[in-house]
């Protein structure tokens, strides 16, 4: 079975994240919260693919994904691709994009930045995105992809 | 160029010509003080955390241009001590005064306020972060004592790695075509992220820990006191306190146009002995902020255009 036959095939409505690295995929999963979701999930790992090697994707029946859960996919798994499905076709496809302002989605790794003080939406300017550099809005400190934690 | 209402929160808001115009208005207050201006408007100066020079210049600008100030000086007898959210804080005080100077020791602190409110938010000092107007102070002493900021060479002396005047006033350099020396031991060199922003804009700089290597080219030399609460072992702090030493033994070595800046307080990185020399320029530079504090006060009331 070829990865791409494997993403198109199943599911009548929902979402399908393809090109996810392998190492990255568990992590796209549970960012996603879909152990207790009940919704259809297959998941699939190790497919081989050109561009990555090996390759994870991951399928949800009726689910389609919001802007910050798409930009937190970005930053965990910059390579992929997100398929939308419905009627078992896909009707829109993408790659996942850092977006220039991250909103809400990362905590501040600044431990006396006002937003890990004082209940406040965080804010990061997208600096550059290979390799990754982000500064706060707030306290204006630059991280980098190894600081980042999602929240 | 619209400055009314705005917020002065971080240098890295202001383009190459704001940074111009603030500097152009302070140069006209200062040369025809309008001692009512001000009359009718409120400054709120709410220092959370304790300040002398920031703290007086702010109060005594507006106090000079006619204004009215109100406000606290550190936060022991305050409703935040009882818990109250800055954001609250900043909601309530808004409807008591026209502008905002605040200094407060979490980064991030001003950027928040001016979010919680419709009138400008001048940010004096958030922790390690930013101070936008003691850089402006700065550029403001460069240019008037040198007539230009293009062309020189500055060099920077001392912590360079915790320094947030040194951090800010960098950056604002970026916007000018000058060269820069960083001075420090390895222990308190410029922070990498900082040279990565000084790489992106193309400026060009230089790092050394000898400090005479440069010495002889410089035209300011910007010094900053080595902070005892950033070493746990004061052993350390020992070993790098008096590691520049700028005394009268520098003079043959440097230019004569050479002017020494230093945001103050000093412990001992500058003898008192070059108080008295053209060299001093640290004095002068504290009382540059009056002007500077009253243009962007009146820049962000629109009363200077």
């Amino acid at each position: 079975m070829t990865g791409k036959t494997f993403k198109i095939s199943a599911i009548r409505e929902g979402t399908v994240i393809d090109h996810i690295s392998t190492e990255n995929t568990f992590k796209v999963l549970e960012m996603l919260n879909l152990k207790n979701s009940g919704n259809v999930l297959t998941l699939g790992m190790n497919f081989e693919s050109k561009k990555l090697g090996k390759k994870g994707v991951i399928k949800i029946g009726n689910r389609f994904l919001t802007k910050q859960e798409v930009d937190k996919i970005a930053l965990i798994a910059p390579e992929a691709n997100i398929n939308i499905i419905k009627n078992y076709k896909v009707t829109k496809k993408f790659s996942v994009e850092i977006p220039d302002m991250i909103n809400g989605i990362i905590k501040c790794a600044n431990t006396n930045c006002i937003t890990n003080k004082e209940s406040s939406k965080t804010r990061f300017h997208v600096l550059s995105r290979k390799p990754l550099k982000i500064r706060c809005h707030y306290c204006e400190r630059v991280v980098g992809k190894e600081d980042v934690e999602l929240i | 160029m619209e400055f009314k209402n705005r917020d002065i929160i971080s240098i890295r808001d202001f383009s190459k010509d704001e940074i111009l115009h603030v500097l152009k208005t302070a140069k006209a207050i200062e040369r025809r003080p309008n001692p009512s201006l001000m009359k009718g408007k409120v400054m709120a100066s709410l220092f959370f955390e304790p300040s002398t020079r920031t703290r007086l210049s702010f109060e005594s600008a507006m106090t000079r241009l006619g204004g009215q100030v109100i406000g606290f000086s550190e936060p022991g007898n305050t409703s935040l001590k009882k818990g109250e959210t800055l954001w609250d804080t900043i909601k309530m005080v808004e409807k008591y005064a026209d502008v905002i100077v605040m200094r407060h020791p979490v980064e991030g602190a001003a950027r928040l306020a001016s979010e919680a409110t419709r009138i400008p938010v001048i940010n004096g000092g958030d922790g390690a972060n930013q101070h936008p107007t003691q850089t402006l102070l700065d550029l403001y002493t460069i240019q008037k004592e040198k007539g230009r900021i293009d062309g020189l060479n500055i060099g920077f002396l001392g912590d360079l790695k915790y320094g947030r005047t040194v951090h800010s006033l960098a950056i604002a350099l970026s916007h000018f075509r000058t060269n820069l020396y960083f001075i420090a031991p390895e222990a308190l060199k410029m922070p990498d992220s900082y040279l990565e922003e000084l790489d992106r804009k193309g400026v060009k700089y230089y790092e050394e820990s000898d400090l005479l290597k440069y010495i002889g080219k410089l035209d300011v030399l910007y010094a900053t006191r080595i902070q005892k609460e950033r070493f746990p072992d004061p052993l350390e702090y020992k070993k790098y306190a008096g590691i520049y030493r700028l005394d009268k033994s520098l003079i043959p070595h440097a230019k004569k146009s050479l002017r020494i800046m230093h945001p103050l307080p000093r412990v001992d990185e500058i003898s008192p002995e070059l108080d008295d020399t053209p060299h001093a320029l640290y004095f002068e530079q504290a009382g540059n902020g009056i002007p500077v504090r009253q243009a962007l006060l009146s820049l962000v009331l629109g009363k200077m255009k």
